[in-house]
C-alpha cells in the first residue's frame, strides 16, 4: 500500500495489439488534383520551352562575335554590317544607373515604413496606398510622365540654372530614362525590403536595444545587414523588369540611331528592347531582317539572364556570408 | 478540476487521524490491560503495535511522494509536520506497548496492595492527545497552546506515584519487583503525554507558522 | 512614445557602499502605466535592493514582466504607453526627461525569455556592446570579452569558437551568451525576463547556478512563472495580480508562510 493507485473506475485502455494499418486507399479526388497540377506546371515550362527554343533556333545563326561588338552603320538593316554592341551598353548603363537610384530610394523608404512609421497613422497608410498604386501605373504613363517632369520640368529648370545656351538637360537623356525605370521599380524594390525586414524577430531589434544602442545603429548594425539578401532580391527583380521595358525610355531617352557610345549622362542611347521594335515594324525587307531580329532577341534574353546571374550570385555569397558568421 | 496534490493531502490527513486513532486505542487497552489484570488485553496490544509502526511506514512514504510535488507554505508545513506526528504517534505506540508488557508480567503476579492514581494519569494523556489531534483536524493552534501546560500536571501525577511506590517498596521489600513494574508503566505514561505535548507544538507550528519548541516558558497566550 | 534624442545628461554614479544590501538601489513609487486608456500597473511601491535575487512572480498577465521592463525604458518603444509615478535608480528618476536612455540601458542590462542572439560570430556577439559605448582596441576588446564569458560560465566551451556563428549553439548556451553579451558593458543591474523557460532542465540548472554567482556583483530582477526557481535562486520575492503588488518579502517567507492569503492561494496552486 505504498503507491496511490488510481481509483478502479477508469475504465479500460484499449489494447495496441491486433490493430494493424490497412494500406493507404485510393482518393480519386487527390490523385485527380495532383494530376491537375502536374498538367500545369507542364503547360508552363512548355509555353516557356516552346518560346525559348524558338528563340534559340532561328537567333542562334545571327549571333556572332562580329555582331556583339560592333557599332552598326545608319542602315541597321543590313545584316553584313549590322551590330548590337551599342543597345547592349545602352541597356546595361540605364538599368545599372537606375539601380544607383532605386536601391537607397526604396531601401530607405521601407525603413521608415517598417521601423519608424507608426502603424495606425494616416500618413502610413496614405504612403502605403500611394506605393501599392505605384505599382500598378502601365508603363507607357511612366515614359510620359518621365517626359513631362523629369524632362521638360526638371531638366529645363537645370538648364536654365547652369544658363545652358542650349537643351543639355531639358532633353532626352540617359540619367531622365533610368530615373524613370527607378520611379517605376520603386515598389518592388520597396515591398521586398519590407518584407525582408519584417522577416527579422523583433528580439534582435529588442536586444539591441537593450545593450543601449540608438534604433538607428539598430537597423544600420544589425536590421539591415539581416535584410541584406532580401534587399538584395527587390534589386534582382527591379533589374529584370527594368531590362526589358521599352515604354518608359521611350520618350525619355532612347534614340533611333546613335553613331557612338554613350558617354555622358546626358546622352541618348540606344536599347535593345526598343531595338527589336525598330526591326519588327520599320524593315523595308523583313525576310533579310528575321535574323538579325532573332538574333538581337536572344541577346537581350542573354543579357537579362546574365545581370540576373551576377546580381543572384553576389546575393549568394552575402547569404553565405552572414550564415557563417558576423 | 480536482486537485490532485489536494487528494494527495487529504490521504496523508486521513492516515494520519487513523494512525491516531489506534495509538490513543493502544493506550487505553494497554492501560486497561494493566488495571484489570488482563493478559489476553495486553498480548493483543503488543500485536497490534505492528499495524502503528506500519503506518508510519507508510506516511512516511507518502511524505516523500508529496515532496517530490515541491509544495508550498502551508501545505509544505503540513506535509513536514505530518512526517513528525507520525513519529511522535508511533513512540506513543511503543510506550503503550511497553505498559502491555508490564501488564503481562504484572497479571502473572499477586497483585500489590497500594493505591496508584494510574488509570486518572492515562486519561490526562489521553486528553491531551485527543485534543492535540482535534486541534490539528480543526486549525486551532489557540487549543494546541492550551494542552502545552497540561504537562506539568502529568509529570506531577507521575513523580506522585513515583513517591508512593518507593515508599511502598521501602516497607515491603518484597514488592520491589512489580513496583518497578509499575513504575515503568507510569513512566510510559509520562512520556506518552510529552508526546502529546510535542503533537501539540507541531500544530501551533502548522497553523501558525511559529516554532515555539524548547522556549521554556510554554506560553498558552497566542501572540497578538 | 518616439525616442528623444536628448543632451546626454549621465545618471551620477548610485552611491554604493558595495557591500551592504539592505541599500535600495532601485525605489519605484507609486507607479502606474497605461496602454491606451487600460490601466497595466496600479500604483506600484517597492524597493529593491542592491547586489541581490529579487523574483517577480504572479499569474499570467499580472504584469510582473510589464513592471521589469519600466526599470530600463523598454516600454518606451511601445506607442500609447503612460507612465504615472516615478522609478529611482541611485536616487535618480530614470523617467526624468533630461535622462539619457542609451547611458540607462548601458547600466541596466536585460536578457530575454526567448535567447536572441545576433546572427554574427560569438565574438561579434559579446563585441557588440562594447562597441557601442566606445571601446574599439583589439586587445582591449578581446580581454573584456574573455572576461565576459568567463562571467557567463562559456569560456570554456566557446574559446576555440569565438569566431563561429553563435547561432550553432544549443539553447542553453545561446542564453548563456545573451548573458555575456548584457555583462560585458558592465551594467549595475540585470533584469531578467523568464531567462530560462525555453530551456531544458540540464540548461535551466546551469543558468540558476550562474544567477547566484552573478548576484555578487550585479543587482538581479528577475520574473519567472516557475515558483520553485524563485525559492531556488532569489532574496525576495514579488507576488503580482492583476497589475498590483500584493506582497513582497524575504523568499523564504514568502513561500513558507505569506501573509496574504491571495498570495497564499497562488503559491500552493489554488488558482493561476
Amino acid at each position: 500500500m505504498n503507491t496511490i493507485t488510481p481509483p478502479e473506475y477508469l475504465p479500460e485502455k484499449p489494447s495496441a495489439q491486433g490493430r494493424h494499418f490497412r494500406a493507404e486507399k485510393f482518393d480519386f479526388w487527390s490523385f485527380c488534383f495532383s494530376g491537375l497540377t502536374g498538367l500545369a506546371t507542364l503547360f508552363i515550362l512548355g509555353i516557356l520551352a516552346v518560346i525559348l527554343l524558338n528563340i534559340l533556333i532561328n537567333g542562334w545563326r545571327g549571333l556572332s562575335w562580329h555582331f556583339i561588338s560592333t557599332i552598326p552603320k545608319k542602315d541597321f538593316f543590313d545584316v553584313n554590317t549590322t551590330g548590337v554592341l551599342p543597345m547592349i551598353v545602352g541597356t546595361t548603363i540605364r538599368v545599372f544607373v537606375m539601380t544607383i537610384f532605386v536601391l537607397p530610394v526604396g531601401v530607405i523608404t521601407a525603413i521608415y515604413l517598417t521601423e519608424y512609421a507608426p502603424n495606425t497613422s494616416i500618413v502610413t497608410r496614405v504612403i502605403r496606398a500611394a506605393v501599392n498604386n505605384l505599382a500598378g501605373v502601365p508603363s507607357i504613363v511612366f515614359g510620359l510622365f518621365g517626359l513631362g517632369f523629369f524632362i521638360n520640368f526638371v531638366g529645363k529648370n537645370l538648364d536654365t540654372l547652369f544658363h545652358n545656351p542650349g537643351a543639355v538637360w531639358g532633353q532626352p537623356a540617359l540619367i531622365w530614362a533610368a530615373l524613370t525605370l527607378a520611379v517605376m521599380t520603386l515598389p518592388v524594390v520597396i515591398v521586398a525590403t519590407e518584407e525582408s525586414l519584417k522577416a527579422i524577430p523583433p528580439g534582435l531589434r529588442e536586444a539591441s536595444l537593450a545593450l543601449g544602442a540608438t534604433k538607428l545603429e539598430t537597423i544600420l548594425k544589425v536590421v539591415l545587414p539581416q535584410a541584406l539578401p532580401g534587399i538584395m532580391t527587390g534589386g534582382i527583380l527591379a533589374v529584370s523588369r527594368a531590362a526589358g521595358e521599352v515604354a518608359p525610355i521611350l520618350f525619355t531617352g532612347v534614340a533611333y540611331y546613335m553613331a557612338s557610345l554613350p558617354t555622358h549622362l546626358t546622352d541618348q542611347f540606344m536599347d535593345l528592347g526598343y531595338q527589336i521594335f525598330v526591326l519588327s515594324t520599320q524593315s523595308p525587307n523583313i525576310d533579310q531582317t528575321r535574323p538579325i531580329l532573332y538574333a538581337t532577341v536572344l541577346v537581350l534574353l542573354i543579357l537579362t539572364f546574365a545581370l540576373n546571374i551576377v546580381a543572384i550570385f553576389i546575393r549568394a555569397r552575402v547569404r553565405k556570408k552572414l550564415r557563417a558568421l558576423g | 478540476m480536482e486537485n490532485h496534490f489536494e487528494t494527495g493531502l487529504d490521504t496523508l490527513k486521513q492516515k494520519l487521524l487513523t494512525m491516531a486513532s489506534h495509538a490513543e486505542n493502544a493506550v487505553n487497552q494497554s492501560v486497561q490491560a494493566l488495571v484489570q489484570r488482563d493478559l489476553d488485553l495486553a498480548m493483543r496490544v503488543k500485536e497490534d503495535d505492528r499495524v502503528i509502526d506500519q503506518f508510519e511506514v507508510e506516511i512516511d512514504d507518502l511524505v516523500i511522494q508529496l515532496l517530490t510535488k515541491a509544495p508550498l507554505a502551508t501545505n509544505l508545513r503540513l506535509v513536514t509536520v505530518a512526517m513528525k506526528i507520525s513519529q511522535n504517534l508511533e513512540r506513543i505506540g511503543d510506550e503503550a506497548t511497553k505498559i502491555a508488557k508490564r501488564a503481562r508480567d504484572l497479571a502473572q503476579e499477586p497483585p500489590i496492595k497500594a493505591t496508584l492514581d494510574l488509570p486518572r494519569m492515562a486519561g490526562l494523556a489521553l486528553d491531551m492527545l485527543k485534543a492535540s489531534l482535534d486541534a490539528f483536524v480543526n486549525r486551532d493552534s489557540a487549543a494546541a497552546r492550551a494542552i502545552i501546560p497540561r504537562d506539568k500536571e502529568v509529570d506531577a501525577l507521575n513523580k506522585q506515584i513515583h513517591n508512593v511506590l518507593v515508599q511502598h517498596m521501602v516497607e515491603n521489600p518484597d514488592t520491589i519487583a512489580r513496583c518497578l513494574h509499575w513504575m515503568v508503566a507510569s513512566k510510559s505514561l509520562e512520556r506518552i503525554a510529552d508526546h502529546a505535548t510535542n503533537i501539540a507544538e507541531d500544530v501551533v507550528y502548522l497553523w501558525e507558522a511559529q516554532d515555539i519548541r524548547h522556549t521554556g516558558a510554554k506560553n498558552p497566550v497566542v501572540p497578538a | 512614445m518616439a525616442e528623444t534624442i536628448m543632451p546626454k545628461v549621465n545618471l551620477p554614479e548610485a552611491k554604493m557602499n558595495s557591500s551592504a544590501s539592505g541599500v535600495p538601489l532601485i525605489e519605484i513609487e507609486q507607479l502606474s502605466l497605461f496602454y491606451g486608456a487600460s490601466k497595466a500597473l496600479k500604483d506600484i511601491s517597492l524597493n529593491l535592493d542592491e547586489k541581490i535575487v529579487t523574483a517577480f512572480i504572479g499569474p499570467s498577465g499580472c504584469g510582473k514582466s510589464t513592471l521589469l521592463r519600466c526599470l530600463n525604458r523598454m516600454n518606451d518603444l511601445i506607442d500609447n504607453v503612460r507612465i504615472e509615478g516615478s522609478v529611482k535608480i541611485g536616487g535618480h528618476d530614470i523617467y526624468d526627461a533630461a535622462v539619457d536612455v542609451i547611458e540607462l540601458r548601458k547600466r541596466v542590462g536585460m536578457v530575454f525569455q526567448k535567447s536572441n542572439p545576433f546572427p554574427k560570430s560569438i565574438y561579434e556577439n559579446v563585441a557588440y556592446g562594447l562597441r557601442l559605448h566606445g571601446k574599439q582596441n583589439k586587445t582591449e576588446l578581446g580581454g573584456l570579452i574573455e572576461q565576459s564569458l568567463r562571467g557567463a560560465a562559456l569560456w570554456d566551451e566557446v574559446k576555440d569558437r569565438l569566431h563561429s556563428s553563435a547561432l550553432g549553439l544549443s539553447g542553453g548556451q545561446q542564453q548563456r551568451l545573451c548573458i555575456a553579451r548584457a555583462i560585458a558593458i558592465k551594467p549595475e543591474i540585470i533584469l531578467m525576463d523568464e531567462p530560462a523557460s525555453a530551456l531544458d532542465p540540464i540548461a535551466t540548472a546551469r543558468v540558476e547556478e550562474l544567477i547566484l554567482e552573478l548576484k555578487k556583483d550585479y543587482t538581479i530582477v528577475i520574473v519567472t512563472h516557475n515558483m520553485q526557481q524563485a525559492a531556488r535562486i532569489s532574496d525576495q520575492t514579488a507576488f503580482f495580480y492583476l497589475g498590483e503588488l500584493v506582497e513582497f518579502g524575504a523568499t523564504g517567507k514568502i513561500f513558507t508562510n505569506p501573509a496574504k492569503k491571495q498570495t497564499e492561494d497562488y503559491v500552493t496552486g489554488r488558482f493561476g
